[in-house]
């Protein structure tokens, strides 16, 4: 019942877009405001969404295996919270939650731009339509979340046991707010370039959806990389595989958007370098998902490897670029009377200079990406490419990209002034110092790392400083940049600090290591309700006498029939110690992982703060306001 | 005879275009030193030339050649035609089972004897990487 009523709601949701569009063009040439039957529209398309997305959930609740999807993804032996968030940890599910998240938005763009032009407005919801007519016709087309299986299956297939997880669980609408988030930026980026809106007042206002879709997006990719570290059992938080880079270029374009706006907003230059990012940053997302759904890669973000998806992905793709582009071609106008009054050492330069790093990491994150999957279309070779690629393009760049951001912050707008030159210099001396007498101890490039882990200490002193000087003047750029410079520092002497011993070990026996002696005591199997639990209890003794006692678990689901591993993690404030254990077949032996990992707490930590600096920044705006 | 504004525009294309090519430059150059060759047992020998880089075998892990020690775990890798010998000392994935498809990463020591430095993990028992796949059918 609740599938048929989802479905049926789906569809009136379509109507509505086309009732949408042809009330929109009638009011964008007859009246001078926007005619309120246009808003009520939006806000019973949302609606209806709304009511099929709740249809879907029903039927996962009631273990509806009539419904294909339902089938496919569940089954009676799940939990009730993993049963719901089973709806969108499937390709069907998935999309209609994107849909739902698109009609939300462009019903809150309406009701909140009330200060803007008629036109702009009404021009961003026509090609927001676009997007949502297009997303409403691949999902009733070729991914149906209703679609019926007679006769009727007594269970389900369940849920990939590796997605069951409350980070796992919230992951997937977190990153979409800010993939979504995009698709205003790109409709409302073409709306104002087609009425020549492109002014202080757009940058001002379309500020507000940019800081929103990356806050999103930065929790979002935070809550993945979090999921990967303990349920993957990697040891690790960050892999460069493709399914990971295709979030992070988004977020990469948002940001170098983000400043751009900002720029713009004081001084009302790079508006067509806006305009670009805004269609990057979209194009991105839709890449994203082009990559991820069409089964190009491989993940478990894969949900089906069905061609005639990703096809339809990518021809709406490439004719949302191509509109995008005429409109940019078209209408835009190049307005660069202020650019000649760009000082060099002034803050928006150097905003610009970093621009153009973020461009080049973008870059080289999307060349990693693509390129295997070119080559493999081309040549059919097949091939991979791996972190030292991105290592050694990125980490060099990042020593610039540091202290033009630490400047940056001292510059002021328009002259070229620099704010309390005596400090800097002292700040940067005393950086120099403190890293020279770290990196001698440790084992690697000396003359790079000394030079990338001063100039991250620049930033981090310049910004505590400020804290204390400026206190809330500019409280959120502050702790933003503030987080920055705390996750490169925690990554790196992560890295160099990171301990690790993998050994094969059955019950009873020691592995005596340099600095500790890993003893295996026992294993425990249980029965939970879907899945036998089998604990291992390991003693870890410690140089310094301290004994740990780790319980790595391994999980033996039964609906799908899969084998996973709980890495067992000992945390505190400077120290993750991490313990994953496999059983390797028809042997006595576990496979055993056990790593130390510092400063593992911070990386999260200091994510959360840069997002921190853009909810800060939001509440400021809406306070002023 | 040009106007500040000209030159600076002049100055900013100039700019970008150098840019533009050392980075390509600098990131093709890199991608050919950094990328990792996948082939299957029948590939490497056929291949008339021994790979000293870093590559990738897939295929199937042959029904009971598992041995497991406490430091290693040997096995073998085949496409049902060719096969090759793998040593690896590391952490194991969850699937990793006899009859089940596998990828590793590593380096040859010869034409029968591969030291693998990582397993590649998979996410589902049904899951075959496409590249084994293709390897198992013969392409």
């Amino acid at each position: 019942m609740p599938s048929i009523i989802g479905f049926y709601s789906l569809t009136f949701g379509l109507i509505i877009s086309f009732l949408i569009i042809f009330f929109s063009i009638q009011n964008f040439k007859n009246s001078d405001s926007l005619d309120k039957k246009i808003v009520t529209f939006t806000f019973l398309q949302f609606l209806f969404v709304f009511i099929s997305f709740i249809g879907l959930i029903l039927s996962f609740v009631n273990s509806d295996f009539s419904n294909e999807t339902v089938f496919n993804h569940s089954h009676t032996t799940k939990p009730l919270f993993y049963k719901i968030s089973g709806t969108w940890g499937n390709h069907e599910g998935s999309l209609l939650l994107w849909l739902l998240v698109l009609t939300l938005f462009i019903f809150i763009f309406l009701i909140k731009s009330n200060a803007q032009p008629k036109k702009y407005r009404i021009l961003t919801l026509l090609f927001q339509q676009v997007i949502i007519i297009g997303f409403f016709i691949f999902l009733l087309k070729t991914s149906n979340p209703f679609n019926y299986i007679l006769p009727i299956p007594e269970e389900g297939l369940g849920l990939n046991p590796i997605l069951q997880d409350p980070a796992l669980a919230i992951h997937p609408p977190i990153l979409y707010l800010g993939y979504v988030g995009s698709s205003i930026i790109f409709s409302s980026a073409l709306a104002a370039t087609s009425t020549n809106y492109l002014s202080k007042e757009w940058a001002k206002h379309i500020k507000i959806w940019v800081l929103i879709s990356w806050i999103f997006l930065s929790l979002g990719i935070l809550l993945g990389s979090i999921w990967a570290y303990y349920e993957l059992g990697w040891g690790g938080f960050w892999f460069w595989d493709p399914v990971e880079n295709v979030s992070l270029m988004p977020w990469l374009a948002l940001i170098t958007l983000l400043h751009c706006v900002i720029v713009m907003e004081k001084r009302l230059i790079l508006t067509s370098w806006a305009v670009i990012l805004s269609i990057a940053t979209f194009s991105l997302s839709m890449c994203g998902t082009f990559l991820v759904r069409s089964g190009i890669l491989n993940s478990v973000h894969t949900f089906a490897n069905d061609p005639e998806r990703g096809l339809f992905i990518l021809i709406f793709l490439f004719s949302l670029i191509f509109l995008s582009l005429f409109i940019f071609f078209f209408f835009h106008k190049t307005d660069n009377k202020n650019l000649n009054s760009l000082n060099l050492f002034s803050k928006e330069t150097s905003i610009i200079v970093n621009n153009w790093f973020m461009m080049y990491f973008l870059s080289v994150v999307l060349i990693g990406t693509i390129y295997p999957i070119f080559l493999d279309v081309i040549s059919s070779e097949k091939i991979s490419v791996g972190p030292p690629f991105y290592h050694k393009l990125i980490i060099p760049f990042l020593i610039p990209f540091l202290i033009a951001m630490t400047l940056g912050l001292k510059f002021k707008w328009i002259k070229s002034e620099i704010e309390d030159k005596k400090n800097l210099i002292i700040f940067f001396l005393i950086s120099v110092l403190i890293s020279i007498l770290i990196v001698r101890n440790f084992d690697t490039n000396f003359l790079i790392y000394s030079v990338l882990i001063s100039s991250a200490f620049f930033l981090f002193f310049v910004t505590v400083r400020d804290f204390f000087v400026k206190k809330f003047s500019s409280f959120s750029q502050n702790i933003s940049h503030f987080g920055f410079s705390l996750l490169i520092l925690s990554i790196l002497f992560n890295n160099f600090l990171t301990n690790e011993t993998i050994i094969n070990l059955k019950v009873g026996q020691t592995h005596v290591a340099e600095k500790f002696i890993i003893k295996f005591e026992d294993v425990n199997q249980s029965s939970q309700k879907n899945y036998e639990s089998v604990v291992g209890k390991f003693s870890v003794k410690n140089n310094d006498g301290k004994t740990d006692i780790l319980y790595p678990e391994l999980r033996i689901y039964n609906q799908p029939n899969i084998v996973t591993s709980e890495a067992y993690i000992k945390t505190n404030f400077f120290l993750d110690k991490f313990m994953t254990m496999n059983y390797v077949q028809n042997e006595e032996y576990f496979n055993i992982r056990y790593q130390t990992k510092p400063l593992m707490l911070w990386i999260w930590i200091s994510v959360i703060l840069i997002s921190l600096g853009g909810l800060t920044s939001l509440l400021k705006k809406k306070y002023e306001s | 005879m040009y106007g500040r504004k000209v030159k600076l525009r002049f100055f900013f294309i100039f700019l970008a275009i150098v840019t533009l090519a050392l980075s390509i430059f600098l990131i093709l150059k890199s991608l050919e030193e950094n990328v990792v060759y996948f082939k299957s047992p029948s590939e490497i020998k056929i291949d008339a030339e021994m790979d000293k880089k870093k590559i990738r075998v897939g295929g199937m892990v042959k029904k009971n050649s598992i041995k497991i020690e406490s430091q290693d775990v040997k096995f073998v890798i085949t496409d049902f035609k060719n096969e090759i010998n793998v040593v690896y000392s590391g952490a194991v994935p969850n699937l990793f089972q006899e009859g089940k498809g596998v990828v590793a990463e590593g380096y040859l020591k010869d034409r029968n004897f591969f030291l693998a430095t990582k397993i590649l993990a998979k996410h589902d028992e049904n899951y075959m990487p496409p590249e084994v796949k293709e390897a198992l059918e013969g392409k």
